[in-house]
């Protein structure tokens, strides 16, 4: 690694250097004095000039990488992450659920969207480079493509109380003909966005929402058919995107943004959804799909749901 | 520029006879504790920060104990999470912070500039009192049940979901940083207005640069600490909602806030060990400071920029794209000019006469650790990299390079420096140099496998681990045993000093500053007459006064840039 030539390199440079210069020039009978030695201008310069190359070339390089890595490939099979004091919940887009343990098929772009139920975690895999905290209140994703099957450590590397070395678990990736017997091996049959439809009922959001199986809007309030990932008008004219942070903030905190054209009658959700929930009930939104928007790659069912590029 | 400040010494004290000095002008209690002598106030200093180094390093060792076994040896996770919490607030805010700026720079900066002392001596002393009363919380919230958040409290977990003590602990620091914020005040109003004649800027001593930058660095940062700690107080005792958000907060508005403190926090500690370094290198190789003006430049410098690198401790704590791209940006700039003095310091061994005497051992063991501390921070502010060893031990062992390597390797060296002008007796130098090497070696072999164990992906802060990284952990706690024996050795060798050692001369060795023309120990108002300074700093070759031999060959000539220097 570049990184690590640059490292010894200059380590080195620096030991020898003083090892040299301290033997050569040791103290001895008839040397008990250095010289004056005048400093040179163009030697401060070049020292100046030549780490400042070297560091705006490793700068440049970390951050290409940085930028792949904090970017999702848009066809990414998506799982949902919930933290909590001192586990991991994880939630497939097909309903199946596990803890500390996350099962997925190789070669394939695994996108992650995480929320923390309490206080700061981090999801961390060293053996895919990877990691990103978890945080209360606001979404963050992380994804990653494994290329080799196997067992791997997942680590919480987020200080977060008494269990914190205890919250980790397992990465299993497996050929996807495994992962599929696996997938079906479950016993939670309701995928999330069934689970978020059922929500939608029992929450009583229908009553003003709508059934939401048409197009037109709901009784009180807007339609959600076709919301997410598109641009919403709002009372004040700003103009935003519906995504995750935005349908948060729409459930647990109504009042902040009104759409366009509708009153401020909806009540707050917070503390009458669990994370969890909300995560289904965001599934269920994304699978009525997003039709005015450009990339309505739309597959509402019940088998997958696109991932659309989700601000964290 | 003479030195009239309103107080008088503590005590009426006669005209000084030649053996009358700071430490014997009088006795008893009171007049140490009552002193507004910068000299004795600096010895308050170093007991109290002795003291809260020795609680620091007893929890280090605790928890190199508990690393030895995979299951953990010693104690369970809750114990553990208190004993690196408070490993890291003894060592951070009540060790390293006033360990050099408080202790040496309170000694030393009058008696380098020909002051008489400090230009406010009784809120110098007020500083130390409210140092350890700020202790005294923070020591009451150990006794009492401890901490678990870790020393960087983040929130919400330390603000909501604690159960320790942390309020205790945080108006503990919070006291405790105006102290600093006095001490910075102090130095600055000192180096500005109390010059000696003839002393100018560009005469100072570069230990007095890099006081002066820090000082700035404790005037302009500490106060923003302040209010993060009371914000969190006020969070967790009155619930008001300021960075939970279940109470509308952020919780990443506290990193915000406490790494604009803390990250400067860092060049605090470092920024006084560079200017150490930068005195005892010059006087063991017996040689003008080579670049003296882009050493001096390169601390204002430092401290400039470390205001302005703070985000890189949040690549991954859900910050944009493009901010953790700046802070990278940023955070590589302030590798230049600790660079430029690395540079410098190794060119002015060339043609200098190197002795290997105790502190010029510790002076070039501090640019060893130090340059593989900051050559490891490379790798954590390339933003790609840094995802993957940020919170593993590879971070531990990097900011240990730099705080205990850098910061302690140099306030040793320093207390070895000046130990005869502090207590006018000499240590014993054979014993000190096999510490010295016992703790680079201990150091290394603590530290060094830590950066491999963070490579490899052990998260820190863990009471338990994977099986796979006991042998790595086994070498670094082997190693801390080692490292243990030498901070042992010169607490043992320097008390049996100021007792039995020999009388140190007032230049022995001989070095060029101002404090080394007064006697040793100085008497309480440092200089029986305002010295007056006709020298350029670090200029060996025209002091008859030092009784050194000229050079065999005088020939002052640019240095030809030797190839090993320019060989990048």
């Amino acid at each position: 690694m570049a990184l690590i030539v640059v490292a010894v390199f200059f380590s080195v440079l620096i030991g020898v250097g003083i090892f040299y210069l301290s033997f050569r020039y040791r103290r001895r009978p008839g040397h008990e004095v250095g010289q004056l030695v005048e400093g040179s201008q163009l030697l401060e310069i070049t020292w100046m000039v030549i780490p400042f190359i070297i560091a705006m070339v490793l700068f440049a390089w970390g951050a290409k990488l940085y930028v792949t890595i904090r970017q999702s490939p848009s066809d990414a099979l998506d799982v949902y992450v919930v933290g909590k004091q001192w586990m991991w919940k994880i939630q497939h887009t097909d309903g199946r659920r596990e803890f500390n343990e996350l099962h997925v098929p190789v070669n394939r772009d695994i996108k992650l969207t995480m929320i923390s139920e309490d206080v700061i975690h981090d999801f961390f895999v060293p053996a895919f480079r990877v990691k990103m905290d978890v945080l209360p209140g606001r979404y963050t994703t992380l994804w990653f493509r494994p290329t080799k099957t196997g067992r791997y450590h997942l680590f919480c590397s987020q200080y977060c109380g008494t269990n914190h070395s205890e919250m980790g678990g397992w990465v299993d990736v497996m050929e996807p003909s495994q992962y599929q017997a696996w997938l079906s091996g479950g016993s939670n049959s309701e995928s999330p966005e069934q689970a978020g439809q059922r929500l939608f009922t029992s929450l009583a959001c229908v009553s003003c929402h709508g059934d939401l199986s048409g197009s037109g809007p709901g009784p009180r309030a807007p339609s959600l058919r076709g919301l997410y990932g598109s641009m919403v008008k709002l009372s004040d004219g700003r103009t935003v995107l519906a995504d995750d942070a935005y349908l948060r903030e729409s459930v647990l905190d109504p009042g902040a943004k009104i759409v366009a054209g509708y009153d401020n009658i909806m009540p707050t959700f917070q503390g009458v959804v669990s994370e969890d929930q909300l995560l289904q009930l965001f599934a269920y939104i994304k699978s009525l799909g997003n039709q005015p928007a450009q990339n309505a790659s739309a597959a509402p069912g019940a088998s997958a749901t696109t991932a659309a590029p989700a601000a964290q | 520029m003479s030195t009239t400040t309103a107080n008088p010494p503590p005590a009426s004290s006669p005209p000084p006879k030649a053996h009358e000095n700071y430490l014997n002008a009088n006795y008893g209690i009171r007049s140490w504790l009552l002193t507004t002598d910068h000299k004795r106030i600096a010895l308050l200093y170093l007991v109290s920060v002795t003291i809260f180094f020795a609680m620091g390093g007893f929890f280090a060792m605790l928890i190199r104990l508990q690393l030895l076994t995979p299951e953990g040896f010693l104690v369970g996770p809750d114990t553990y999470n208190r004993l690196f919490t408070m490993h890291g607030v003894m060592m951070i805010f009540f060790f390293l912070i006033p360990s050099i700026p408080a202790v040496l720079g309170n000694f030393l900066i009058p008696l380098m500039i020909g002051a008489k002392d400090l230009a406010f001596p009784k809120l110098n002393l007020l500083s130390w009192y409210i140092f350890n009363i700020g202790a005294l919380f923070t020591v009451y919230a150990i006794v009492t049940g401890g901490v678990d958040t870790g020393w960087t409290f983040y929130t919400p977990y330390s603000s909501i979901y604690s159960n320790s003590q942390v309020s205790a602990a945080v108006i503990g620091i919070f006291i405790t940083g105006f102290s600093s914020i006095l001490t910075g005040l102090n130095f600055v109003v000192t180096i500005h207005t109390m010059r000696a004649p003839g002393m100018t800027w560009w005469r100072l001593p570069i230990f007095v640069w890099t006081q002066y930058a820090t000082s700035i660095i404790f005037i302009l940062g500490t106060p923003v600490l302040a209010i993060t700690l009371a914000l969190v107080a006020a969070e967790r005792l009155l619930h008001l909602g300021i960075f939970d958000p279940r109470l509308g907060g952020d919780p990443l508005l506290f990193q915000h806030l406490f790494w604009f403190y803390s990250h400067p926090a860092v060049y605090i500690m470092i920024l006084p060990a560079m200017g150490v370094t930068t005195e005892i290198i010059a006087t063991f190789a017996r040689k003008n400071l080579y670049g003296y003006k882009a050493v001096a430049m390169a601390s204002l410098g430092i401290a400039v920029i470390g205001f302005l690198v703070w985000a890189h401790h949040m690549f991954v704590a859900g910050i944009s794209i493009y901010a953790a791209m700046a802070f990278s940006l940023l955070s590589y700039l302030v590798a230049i000019p600790s660079a430029v003095k690395v540079f410098n310091w190794t060119a002015t061994l060339y043609r200098g006469s190197v002795s290997w005497q105790t502190p010029m051992l510790y002076a070039l063991g501090f640019i060893g650790l130090f340059v593989m501390g900051g050559m490891t921070g490379l790798f954590l502010a390339a933003i790609g990299a840094d995802v993957h060893v940020h919170d593993t031990y590879f971070v531990v062992a990097h900011f240990h390079y730099i705080m205990v390597g850098g910061a302690v390797m140099g306030y040793l060296g320093g207390l070895h420096y000046w130990w005869p002008k502090i207590t006018g007796r000499m240590y014993p130098e054979m014993l000190a140099r096999a510490a010295a090497i016992i703790l680079f070696v201990g150091f290394n072999l603590t530290f060094f496998p830590q950066f491999i164990l963070g490579y490899l992906g052990m998260p820190r802060r863990y009471a338990t681990y994977p099986p796979e990284f006991q042998v790595l952990n086994v070498f670094s706690t082997a190693g801390a045993s080692i490292l243990g024996l030498g901070y042992l050795l010169p607490i043992c060798y320097f008390v049996w000093s100021m007792r039995y050692g020999p009388k140190a001369s007032s230049n022995p060795w001989p070095a060029t500053g101002l404090e080394w023309q007064t006697s040793s120990p100085p008497p309480t108002e440092n200089f029986e007459v305002t010295p007056v300074v006709t020298w350029e700093p670090y200029d060996f070759e025209h002091r008859p006064d030092l009784g050194l031999p000229k050079p065999e060959r005088a020939r002052p000539k640019p240095l030809e840039a030797p190839g090993l220097e320019l060989g990048d």
